[in-house]
């Protein structure tokens, strides 16, 4: 493919502008998000901001990005690619489950990754088992795996 | 002050970094998903994949270089974050997606799954650490 080295280099540039939000915004500091996660104890509400200026952007530049390309070709709306969405059970039980998995340790995948990077055991530990899970996750159950997903616009192609 | 803004700006760099790999690439941002299609290849699109998650690994070794406490350890013990591990992984695929594609990308395409999911997993983690503190301190 003659575009795959540019598509390389986006991924990658993607990777490392992400990596450095999460820095930024003291998400790499599990002690940080956990004090998030602690409204009725001493809570550190800051963490909301993060969301606030991801979701806002990401927010502004997809209506921006598609309305421009909607002009420019016939090509249908990016927006309704995704088929309608179903709130079904194993969205809620996997969201639950991260949800504790997250305020155990104070990690998500995004940042437990770029935290790899101080080589800290705990981290390395947390990682593994991440994959592990993972890796299990997507044995044991091969369909919904293929469909959830892309009703979340995951492997849709530009 | 700075302590105010940077959360905010982190999002924005976050928010633009996912711009990117949409419009560049035609990919969401979800941090799990991208993950799980490295750990079981579904097509011949395991390299991007490796891409950015190689450029989050190189932005921490930047990060920790230039600043040691930008990565904390977590305070838990090893044994219940390889426990977390293991329901990260497990729920993240169950439920499709985590912060960055439920959380982020979802939540901003006004997506009802991933407002359910977000609203879901927050509660959930806020549970948890509300009963670890609790059971921490009763002991």
């Amino acid at each position: 493919m003659k575009h795959a080295r540019s598509r390389l280099l986006v991924a990658f540039g993607a990777g490392l502008l992400f990596g450095a939000g999460l820095l930024l915004s003291g998400m790499t500091r599990p002690s940080k998000v956990l004090a998030f996660l602690d409204p009725l104890g001493a809570w550190d509400p800051s963490l909301a901001l993060v969301m606030v200026g991801a979701v806002s952007t990401y927010a502004v530049g997809i209506r921006w990005g598609s309305s421009r390309r909607r002009q420019r070709s016939l090509e249908a709306p990016l927006m309704s690619m995704s088929p309608p969405a179903r709130i079904d059970a194993p969205l809620l039980v996997g969201a639950a489950i991260f949800g504790v998995g997250w305020g155990i340790g104070g990690y998500c995948p995004g940042p437990s990754l770029v935290a790899l990077a101080s080589g800290q055991s705990g981290v390395l530990v947390f990682v593994g088992c991440m994959v592990l899970g993972s890796f299990a996750a997507t044995l044991l159950d091969a369909t919904p795996h293929r469909s959830a997903p892309r009703r979340d616009g995951e492997a849709l192609q530009s | 002050m700075l302590a105010t803004y940077t959360p905010v700006v982190g999002g924005v760099l976050i928010g633009i970094a996912a711009l990117a790999l949409w419009f560049g690439n035609g990919r969401t941002a979800g941090v799990s998903g991208i993950v799980a299609g490295i750990v079981r290849p579904r097509q011949s699109d395991v390299s991007w994949r490796i891409a950015f998650v190689a450029g989050l690994v190189l932005a921490g070794c930047i990060g920790y270089a230039l600043k040691q406490d930008s990565i904390a350890p977590s305070p838990r013990p090893l044994g219940l974050l390889a426990f977390a591990g293991l329901l990260v992984g497990v729920g993240t695929r169950l439920g499709g997606g985590c912060t960055s594609g439920h959380g982020v990308c979802g939540v901003a395409r006004g997506s009802r799954r991933s407002r359910a999911a977000t609203a879901t997993f927050v509660a959930t983690g806020m549970l948890t650490v509300t009963l670890l503190r609790l059971w921490g301190s009763s002991r």
